[in-house]
């Protein structure tokens, strides 16, 4: 087998773990979204939020330490104590539901029947302020989250892969837990909206907020809900991160690469979500490697690499010029 | 009690059809004017033009071309930081490459130059609508900014990376370069300023500016009573490109002098400029001044008075100026979702009748 082909074939395996972690992110957008028509902005920054969270919990730190030790003049920084990880887990739901419940009251309850875009303006804002708040309450310093979860290559994908292809490859183990969990939460989710009580309101706020008004449902419960299960995901998605690449400033940008996600997707579907962030993952780490540092074809395209940063936007703005509502998303029907 | 007037007597067409119909606006209006051109000059010093007033005017005119896309015709962009790197880059280029024309002349080509570009990504804005577009402009601001990080023909092979603006004069008074006055780079920046205002302001009471607000009510709707959508949104796109490309030359040439661009021109200023525009309010051009006028301000503000006044760190009043804007704009939607704007509006209203309420 030609060399180039096996590395590809590397390549293709680690942009398949990576698409799992993008979906993951665009999971919460879409939950969101389906049931308030909410896009929410603020997710990749909740994602930043929740992590921080759980390392200021695990690490007993006192939260707005900072702050505290600048206006009293004080020298806190730790209570001393270690939390172990699934308490401080639970804490950190704890908090997010806390979170959503405090979104859905003060900002959102008074938005309802504005346009959309002005609800996007306002996750923004919610974006904005969440980031200076948790960094006002962790410290903005890059932190290391380690809950447990196994690191590093994986040795007996790397001994079965050098046996055939006489070349090892190198996949992370953490990357394979991921993709396990993402395939877990995104199950439970898809059997919470179809079996559970809650979710068949949810589905129905969904549809139409009026009719799911006049059979009884509470909007106000439901979005709470949505929201938490939104801060849920992005936790989720906050330890995946957290853990890879520490938990700093860069982790709340992920939002943006789930954007083309979605774009990709439909906004309103969640398995289009799932296709959509393999196909992206896939799709940029390919074509990095293929002309972004040029080890396809001879090198015959070469563009100096860090195509990543772009290829995602690019290829979902190619792909919606000819089919506008993403691959899954209901079809646009606008009436005059 | 301020505004006497007694209802709406206009006995010609240029009467009926002025700017500011009332008298007292009109004439505050040049007072404004004046007190601009020919005090300001002679009272600011380098602090304030390089902390107030250059940032304000730039990103006014910024403001200006997002606000026509987005307030007027309803095409939510988030490449403005991109569009305002392809003006710098342009009107860099143009400046190492004809060093004997006139600066004034670089920076409107490079204007132009961008509404090409901004044309060119806006041409998926007849099939995309809403949020896919605003996503879709994000591949703008992330290829972009790429490319003039990659391709060094844009910053002249330079090792840096960087691009640095040559010193040019204009009547033989530097408005680039380390030799700059103050009062020569607020003076140059304000020319353009109130060009573009006016230019702007007469575009949108006009028959392009119906046909955009057509566009932004109901595209579909539009386009059956006979606006080209075509030719609306894309004029729509190029002039909003252009406005920004101004504003990006300005603020490489005249304001910065040297720019990086993934630290100038990324996403967080597509980010600023979007809000200016919403606390300012959409569809206006008072808006984009007022909206332009807090941002630049409110940081100015708040590092005064929490580093300068109460001593915390300069950190810490960072996160705190996150904190701030993001309640405010939150604040802004939930209490006046047409912005600073709309506040002047019913003030106006206000004073019309005031001291009677009736």
């Amino acid at each position: 087998m030609p060399e180039t082909l096996v590395f590809a074939m590397e390549v293709f395996l680690n942009g398949l773990m990576a698409g799992v972690l993008y979906a993951l992110v665009a999971l919460g957008f879409v939950l969101i979204y389906k049931a308030s028509g909410i896009f929410n902005y603020a997710q990749g920054v909740m994602a930043l939020f929740s992590a921080m969270t759980l390392v200021g919990i695990m690490n007993g730190q006192v939260p707005f330490a900072h702050l505290i030790n600048a206006t009293f003049g004080t020298d806190l920084h730790y209570f001393g104590w270690n939390v172990p990880a699934l308490l401080a887990i639970l804490l950190t739901v704890v908090v997010m539901i806390g979170l959503a419940w405090a979104v859905n009251q003060i900002i959102f309850r008074h938005l309802v029947n504005q346009e959309p875009i002005i609800l996007f303006m306002a996750t923004i804002g919610l974006a904005y302020f969440l980031e200076g708040f948790g960094d006002i309450m962790w410290g903005a310093d890059i932190k290391k989250l380690d809950v447990g979860l196994p690191q590093g290559i994986n040795e007996a994908i790397d001994e079965a892969t050098f046996q055939i292809f006489d070349y090892g490859f190198f996949i992370d183990n953490l990357d394979i837990v991921a993709t396990i969990i993402a395939a877990a939460l995104v199950f439970a989710l898809i059997v919470f909206a179809q079996y559970s009580k809650q979710g068949r309101a949810m589905r129905a706020v969904a549809d139409d907020h009026q009719a799911a008004l006049s059979v009884g449902i509470s909007l106000n419960f439901i979005w709470v809900m949505v929201w938490s299960l939104a801060g849920f995901v992005a936790l989720v998605a906050g330890i995946m991160w957290g853990t890879k690449s520490g938990v700093q400033f860069s982790l709340s940008l992920i939002a943006l690469k789930a954007l083309p996600v979605l774009m990709l997707g439909g906004f309103t579907s969640i398995p289009g979500a799932i296709v959509g962030g393999l196909i992206i993952g896939v799709g940029e780490k390919l074509f990095e490697f293929c002309f972004g540092i040029g080890q396809c074809f001879g090198g015959f395209i070469n563009l100096g690499g860090a195509t990543e940063l772009w290829f995602a936007y690019v290829l979902a703005l190619i792909f919606l010029v000819f089919r506008p509502q993403g691959l899954f998303g209901e079809k646009i029907i606008e009436r005059v | 009690m301020i505004y006497r007037e007694s209802g709406d007597f206009s006995t010609t067409y240029q009467q009926d059809s002025q700017t500011f119909p009332i008298r007292f606006d009109r004439y505050r209006y040049y007072v404004l004017l004046v007190l601009a051109f020919a005090v300001v000059p002679f009272i600011i010093n380098d602090y304030w033009v390089n902390a107030v007033f250059l940032p304000f005017l730039i990103y006014s005119i910024a403001a200006i071309g997002l606000n026509i896309l987005t307030g007027y015709c309803g095409q939510v962009s988030l490449g403005t930081g991109a569009f305002m790197a392809v003006g710098a880059y342009a009107c860099y280029k143009l400046m190492t490459a004809f060093p004997d024309i006139n600066i004034f002349f670089h920076i409107i080509i490079s204007g132009g130059i961008t509404a090409g570009v901004c044309v060119l990504f806006g041409l998926p804005s007849l099939r995309i609508k809403g949020f896919y577009l605003a996503v879709a402009t994000l591949a703008a601001q992330f290829f972009l900014v790429w490319m003039f990080n990659k391709v060094s023909w844009f910053y002249n092979y330079s090792a840096s990376g960087q691009i640095n603006a040559p010193e040019r004069t204009v009547f033989g008074v530097p408005v680039t370069g380390a030799q700059t006055e103050p009062w020569a780079a607020y003076l140059f920046c304000l020319v353009f300023t109130v060009a573009c205002a006016i230019i702007a302001r007469n575009m949108t009471r006009g028959m392009q500016g119906r046909q955009w607000m057509a566009i932004r009510d109901m595209d579909i709707a539009a386009e059956i009573i006979g606006v080209n959508p075509l030719k609306a949104k894309l004029s729509a796109f190029a002039v909003s490109g252009f406005f920004v490309g101004l504003a990006g030359a300005l603020f490489f040439a005249v304001y910065l002098g040297a720019v990086e661009v993934g630290e100038v021109f990324g996403i967080t200023k597509s980010f600023l400029v979007l809000f200016m525009i919403i606390i300012g309010g959409l569809g206006s051009i008072f808006g984009c001044f007022a909206g332009a006028a807090f941002l630049v301000l409110l940081p100015v503000l708040l590092k005064n008075v929490l580093v300068g006044g109460l001593g915390w760190p300069t950190d810490l009043a960072a996160h705190l100026e996150f904190m701030i804007v993001g309640a405010l704009i939150v604040v802004f939607l939930i209490l006046e979702p047409h912005g600073l704007a709309q506040l002047w509006r019913v003030a106006k209203e206000k004073l019309r009748l005031w001291p009677f309420p009736h």
